[in-house]
């Protein structure tokens, strides 16, 4: 039975393996995080000073536009996929998971989206210029020809996405060891779970979507074209019923990381285990019921804002119940402060912060001054970036050793942190700034009174950016030539059944179910 | 609640390094043009729904601040006397239905307590009824136009920073972005009601100062209301992403006592029946090229470029181009109807007949430029109008 990879590239083509698999999602989404990265160093390079100087405005909105696709699409969606692969497996005591040929073609499928979507750079008329959202009629009758390969990137990367998610379900439903019932999982693969059936919902709901404008730009229908009978607001209602639980989908993840990483350095069990699972379907649940309050400008009637507001208000409960258990874990615990553990903390207080800032953005009638400002586009990268990206980033560390048995050098990876926290708040705190005092988001060129700010706020970016390439060499040293470890509990408090395994944890684990208490 | 937030940071507790940032923000005077460093915060704004919108705001944001002391006030205290490096023995507690209880319910309740003065502004905010001056506004790729209902007012707003101070060729001036061929007026004191659309995508007609911003959305009208309690200038900005130049279409608004304002209606009153007399009148070259060269810079260069050299994939040059050296019908008829599926607007409803005649004659006639009928009159643009 023990037989080891393939050779060549045989290996990663035909991969059936959950690690190897793991790993290509990993390696995928970092390089589209450093894509997208420098798209942002673009925009932010050009928002170093008010008038244009490094591109023209065209260009810049297919910047915007292809960070915030790539962003999502490549670098954090995959990132948890990667991770999913890697570590449910591990976690539940299962073999692999559950479909490995689904496996391997939802793996290989993204770069072929990507291309697609990507190629449109080189192309007549640009890559798509229309925002993330991608707003009808903008993104339909005003849209550069290139707009069909978007459409089909979207097609095929959400079909990526569900055969990931039915995997991952499938796996956790039927794969885990005996004695492994569902709430004494880890909460890492409780979060999985939730997430996939998220993004079994609302992924066919975005593919219609792209679909509808791909009707209207080919085949003369009207759904989103006033002029035809159709209706653009139509448009936002459906993107955003996919947007909101998407940007769940982002973050819910993350918090399963966290959960795993607080207890290990605090030496003290994840408080609140039940109220967490229940908090995590809780915030699942109400995101398919709020997602109009992304639109509180477009003229809804009062009712609908009030609904909107009042049901968007609740899920600060579950949130904060999630931050007060991080927090009570913390309390009395013997906590060590490594690399994992500086990015969780962080991301404690920085996605909370993001949470404070949403809870403003609930109030509908304040929301009518924050509504697509520089305001909204802070809010949203301390939760994307501080939290979804922080902890991705905690958990290569945390399992970085237990992966390659070599660990991670401890001084660069604090230097990485350090860096990266600091420029991450120079960038994002100042546009809090700059929103409130006025500023639109998606603006090329902006007026003088906000020079200042937007200056520190690319002076951040740019320390931001360099300091991920750190953390690439620190990756690429520690697999390489890092210290070899072998302890099957790489950390002192670390509790699960993938810090039984031994380390480097090989090829095939859990042929034979272990036993759970 | 208030008030003890800011006892609170102002006591000392600022020891949390985003407090004194916090504090600056309080701090920070209303939003003036003057100042870079100094704007932190939402202007207070001169109509009552955008004073609540920051009193709400501020209200919200001090309960934010006190919920982060307490929450991060714990979990410093821990980080620092509960580190492993100090000795510190872990305990192991690890669940409490009485506390989970207590965050749940103490949160909810004070997101109720925030629900209530939004619900009272919203209100406020959606009562456009019995105003004393409507307005129409529309937005366009890349300007506004403001039609001021039952008077034959109405007109365009652009953009009246030039391009040499945008790419760095000229110096940036004070009102940089800011500033607009012509802003729309409205009377002090007064309920003015903002009938809301787009002509092409989607905008967004935003004034800070006033409290107010909605869509403007193809198809729909949307409503929404102001009375400016103080005369000034208000700057705004379109906020949905509306395509190339969506930076490049600000708002002003000058507010003026009523007397002003109604002089100043009467005077673009004249103004129109002058306009439809000049329609008479026939122009020679020179005049008609001087006319279509200005027109031409404010509406049409952003996309078919200065000299007419268009942006390749995107827009079509005009230099050499077959319709502008081809019969007149034809290049009256895309510049007066637009061409539908593009960006191409119908420019017969944006500017006058003069405009109209003057840049269609500039676009035969610039650039090199060569066609048989090179003039196009005011009277030939009404007649072409008449016959659709």
């Amino acid at each position: 039975m023990a037989h080891g990879p393939a050779k060549g590239i045989r290996r990663w083509l035909f991969a059936t393996n959950h690690k190897d698999i793991g790993t290509m999602y990993l390696w995928f989404s970092f390089t589209m995080f450093l894509l997208g990265g420098f798209f942002a160093m673009v925009v932010r390079a050009e928002l170093f000073e008010p008038g244009m100087q490094i591109v023209r405005p065209e260009f810049f909105n297919q910047m915007t536009t292809m960070h915030g696709l790539i962003m999502v699409f490549g670098a954090i969606m995959p990132v948890f996929v990667g991770l999913a692969n890697w570590m449910i497996p591990m976690m539940i005591g299962a073999p692999d998971m559950a479909l490995p040929r689904m496996n391997n073609l939802s793996f290989w499928i993204l770069p072929f989206g990507f291309t697609l979507l990507a190629s449109t750079l080189f192309m007549e008329g640009g890559a798509p210029n229309f925002g993330w959202t991608f707003y009808a009629p903008l993104s339909t009758t005003y849209a550069p020809p290139t707009v069909n390969f978007f459409i089909f990137g979207i097609h095929i990367i959400g079909a990526s996405s569900i055969m990931g998610s039915i995997n991952i379900i499938a796996t956790i439903l039927n794969l885990r060891a005996p004695g492994m019932t569902l709430m004494k999982m880890p909460l890492f693969a409780w979060t999985w779970l939730i997430t996939a059936f998220l993004l079994i919902a609302v992924m066919p709901v975005l593919a219609g979507a792209v679909t509808m404008m791909l009707m209207d730009i080919n085949f003369g229908t009207s759904f989103f074209d006033a002029a035809g009978g159709g209706d653009p607001v139509l448009f936002q209602h459906i993107f955003w019923f996919f947007g909101h639980p998407e940007v769940y989908i982002i973050i819910i993840p993350a918090f399963g990381v966290i959960s795993a990483i607080i207890p290990t350095f605090s030496r003290k069990p994840l408080f609140g285990y039940s109220s967490m699972v229940y908090a995590t379907a809780a915030i699942a649940f109400l995101s398919f019921i709020v997602w109009a309050h992304h639109m509180f400008t477009v003229g809804m009637p009062i009712a609908g804002e009030l609904y909107f507001m009042y049901a968007t208000l609740l899920i600060a409960v579950p949130t904060g119940v999630k931050v007060f258990n991080w927090v009570s874990t913390m309390f009395r615990g013997a906590i060590t402060f490594e690399t994992p553990m500086l990015f969780a903390i962080a991301f404690v207080v920085l996605f909370t912060l993001g949470g404070f800032t949403g809870v403003m953005l609930a109030i509908a009638p304040a929301d009518i001054q924050y509504h697509d400002s520089y305001f909204v586009v802070a809010h949203f990268h301390y939760v994307m970036v501080a939290g979804a990206l922080f902890s991705s980033t905690a958990a290569v560390y945390y399992w970085l050793p237990k992966w390659c048995g070599r660990m991670y050098n401890e001084t660069m990876g604090k230097v990485h942190f350090w860096v990266s926290f600091i420029g991450f708040n120079i960038t994002f705190f100042p546009q809090h700034f700059l929103g409130l005092a006025g500023m639109p988001r998606r603006y090329a060129d902006y007026s003088l009174q906000f020079a200042d700010w937007n200056m520190v706020s690319s002076i951040g970016a740019f320390i931001y950016g360099a300091s991920q390439l750190l953390f690439l060499y620190n990756v690429i040293a520690t697999i390489v030539a890092g210290r070899k470890v072998s302890d099957p509990k790489i950390w002192e408090g670390a509790e699960g059944l993938e810090w039984t395994l031994p380390t480097p944890a090989p090829y095939h684990t859990f042929s034979t179910p272990p036993a759970v208490k | 609640m208030v008030s003890r937030a800011k006892r609170l940071v102002r006591g000392g507790i600022c020891a949390l390094a985003l407090a004194p940032l916090m504090h600056a923000l309080a701090a920070a005077p209303a939003a003036e043009n003057s100042g870079g460093w100094g704007l932190l915060n939402m202007p207070e704004g001169v109509t009552s729904v955008s004073r609540e919108i920051h009193d709400i705001h501020m209200v919200v944001f001090w309960i934010c601040v006190w919920i982060g002391v307490l929450v991060f006030g714990v979990m410093f205290y821990s980080m620092f006397a509960h580190r492993k490096s100090r000795g510190h023995k872990p305990a192991t507690f690890h669940e409490s239905t009485t506390v989970e209880l207590v965050w749940t319910i103490i949160p909810a309740l004070i997101l109720i307590v925030m629900a209530f003065p939004a619900t009272r502004t919203l209100k406020e905010l959606y009562d456009t009824s019995e105003a004393d001056l409507d307005i129409k506004v529309t937005g366009y790729q890349w300007k506004w136009r403001y039609d001021y209902l039952g008077t034959d007012v109405g007109y365009m707003s652009e953009l009246a920073t030039t391009q040499a101070s945008v790419y760095g060729q000229a110096p940036k001036t004070q009102f940089y972005l800011e500033e607009v061929t012509e802003p729309v007026v409205i009377p002090v004191g007064k309920k003015v009601r903002f009938l809301i659309t787009g002509a092409d995508v989607i905008h967004s007609w935003w004034v800070p100062e006033l409290g107010v911003k909605r869509d403007a959305i193809p198809g729909f009208v949307n409503e929404t209301w102001a009375l400016a309690k103080e005369p000034g200038i208000y700057r705004g900005r379109c906020a949905e992403l509306c395509g190339k130049d969506h930076a490049f279409m600000p708002i002003v608004v000058n507010a003026v006592p009523e007397e002003e304002f109604n002089t100043w209606l009467a005077a673009k009153q004249a103004d129109a029946a002058a306009l439809r007399e000049l329609t008479e009148k026939t122009f020679t070259l020179e005049e008609l090229m001087a006319k279509g060269d200005e027109v031409y810079g404010r509406s049409c260069a952003s996309c078919h470029g200065a000299s007419g050299e268009g942006i390749p994939g995107a827009f079509p040059a005009l230099k050499g181009s077959a319709i502008a050296q081809g019969p007149v019908a034809d290049h009256l008829d895309i510049v007066v109807n637009g061409k539908p599926g593009t960006a191409m607007q119908a420019f017969g409803a944006q500017l006058s007949e003069v405009d109209l005649a003057a840049v269609i004659t500039y676009e035969r006639n610039a650039w090199g430029n060569k066609t048989e009928d090179n003039i196009v009159q005011p009277a030939d643009v009404f007649q072409f109008k008449q016959e659709r």
